[in-house]
């Protein structure tokens, strides 16, 4: 830095591109992008300003929001995502536990690695709402749909995460049962399961957490759960019940956030 | 580990007996909640339908190969739409993140009913879903990208936010107190102390925020806020699987480019 330290002169920070044409050039190249990107946004002022009175009244029900109108709907809603998001979760422990046996490396040969590590990839990469639509179209509206969508999502997660689990788990101790005659189904039980049993029990309740808060958005798309309640409320420009779902969603998050959090705190 | 003497001789067991009760009662517990669970989803659905399912899935694989390869001139410019909504959702968070994570954090808060508010922001952005944003935003400022970016904006608030606050609470101290001893200001151990500190994770926060926007902007146009989501809804309610099918490609070939230059842009700042 002592370039930019003289006698005369008090010391600047120095810039964090060196070359002034660089660092011009990139500004230039941001602000052009950001015109184009901005213009494309085709903002509709007038029509903003008649949707500002109805942003209003969605401020004014949330000041009031209306638990009682449609209970029985949001009570129905809670506990068909809850619904969802055990049976998901147990679909998604019992579908992830072989195929993350067979995304391991040092359980699996090659072939069969692969495959399942493609399968977990795709899984994976599927937008749990894409995910939604081609099951709602598949099997039909309703919880069923959302269940087997949720399920099929902790696939990705729980086997990806399982998998690594697994390959990291301690070598000798796979050596020691092998040494006493075990087979591969024995090296498993013994050696590799104890190893990675609390992680993944902790991987599961974390998803069950996750399940839940998908489960309030699937319903957008006709898979069941409170977010159909939702979506049902805010056709019907029904403000007051649409604040109450949303203080229940978030008041069930924030609880299973904590619930979640806690038990996996114990666990380790 | 319990020991049990039986006829003279030691035996080890894994679990005491009111272990093994308890953790027997535990699984009961669990097997029930998700029985009664299946049953009621089971009651809601019409088992036809599911039977189908096999038949409908052979259909539009059927239907949607080959992919409608012409349908890439009108996936392009949405997809560059959905860019868009991503960056600029990412970028408006951001500008209201950094005060918000400010307000947030223990030991930068100038008073703790202002933490107090900064937390109920920070929670109420993040329990909900940017798709149920985008549910209410639609109604206030019409459909479109502008609606995208708001929800977008409005979720990653909270998100990244929250891992902001969290990283300027785990700050090391150390280099503060010793600017502070050379007797600067708040501002000078402000830009000094902390930004050094922050930069590089408020950077990497920032990207990996960006890659998650990305796959969400992708599926925002479904109700209503623009971009690639909203050919892929219109494809799906026209049966024209082939073009769907050419949506899906689209999406994941972006995605997967999000993630690679996001994981390499956060490797270059840790």
């Amino acid at each position: 830095m002592s370039d930019h330290v003289n006698a005369e002169q008090l010391w600047s920070k120095p810039p964090v591109i060196e070359n002034r044409w660089l660092r011009w050039g990139i500004t230039l190249v941001v602000l052009v992008y950001a015109f184009f990107a901005i213009r494309s946004f085709e903002i509709d002022i007038p029509r903003i300003i008649i949707g500002l009175d109805r942003g209003y009244d969605m401020l004014l029900a949330f000041l009031r929001p209306d638990f009682v109108a449609r209970q029985t709907h949001i009570v129905r809603g809670v506990l068909e995502s809850v619904a969802m998001t055990a049976t998901a979760t147990l679909l998604g422990v019992i579908l992830s536990i072989p195929l993350s046996f067979g995304a391991a490396r040092n359980l699996s040969p090659l072939p069969v690695y692969l495959v399942c590590r493609s399968i977990l990839m795709i899984v994976r990469s599927l937008h749990v709402v894409v995910l939604a639509i081609l099951f709602v179209v598949m099997v039909g509206f309703g919880p069923f749909a959302g269940a087997v969508t949720l399920g099929f999502n902790s696939i990705g997660f729980l086997g990806k995460l399982l998998a690594e689990d697994i390959e990291n788990t301690n070598e000798e101790s796979m050596e020691a049962v092998r040494a006493t005659g075990g087979s591969w189904l024995q090296v498993v039980i013994y050696a590799v399961w104890p190893q990675v049993v609390t992680r993944f029990i902790g991987l599961s309740i974390y998803r069950l957490d996750i399940n839940f808060r998908q489960s309030t958005v699937i319903g957008l798309v006709g898979a069941g759960g409170i977010g159909a309640v939702l979506d049902t409320a805010m056709g019907r420009y029904d403000y007051n019940t649409a604040a109450a779902i949303l203080i229940v969603i978030i008041a069930i998050v924030l609880a299973g956030e904590y619930v979640s959090s806690s038990i996996r705190r114990r666990l380790t | 580990m319990p020991v049990v003497q039986k006829d003279g001789v030691s035996n080890w067991i894994r679990r005491d007996p009111k272990d093994s009760m308890r953790n027997y009662l535990k699984w009961l517990g669990g097997a029930i909640v998700v029985l009664i669970a299946a049953r009621y989803i089971g009651a809601q659905t019409i088992w036809g339908f599911v039977l189908d399912a096999p038949a409908q899935a052979a259909d539009f694989v059927s239907r949607s190969v080959p992919p409608d390869i012409t349908y890439f001139r009108r996936v392009l410019p949405a997809l560059w739409d959905t860019v868009n909504i991503a960056v600029f959702g990412t970028a408006g968070a951001v500008v209201v993140a950094i005060p918000t994570a400010l307000l947030a954090a223990r030991n930068t808060t100038p008073h703790s009913s202002l933490r107090a508010l900064a937390l109920t922001i920070i929670v109420v952005s993040r329990s909900v879903n940017s798709l149920i944003w985008a549910l209410l935003i639609v109604q206030v400022v019409g459909p479109g990208l502008f609606a995208g970016v708001l929800a977008i904006g409005i979720r990653s608030v909270g998100m990244i936010s929250k891992l902001m606050y969290e990283s300027i609470e785990e700050i090391n101290r150390e280099p503060i107190e010793a600017i502070s001893a050379t007797g600067a200001g708040r501002t000078q151990v402000f830009l000094y102390g902390y930004v050094p500190q922050l930069l590089p994770v408020f950077v990497g926060v920032t990207v990996y925020r960006w890659e998650v926007n990305i796959r969400e902007s992708t599926i925002i146009g479904i109700v209503g806020g623009g971009g690639v989501g909203f050919l892929l809804n219109s494809a799906i309610n026209r049966l024209a699987w082939d073009q769907a099918l050419v949506v899906l490609i689209a999406i994941l070939a972006t995605v997967v480019l999000a993630e690679s230059i996001s994981a390499k842009v956060r490797a270059a700042v840790t």
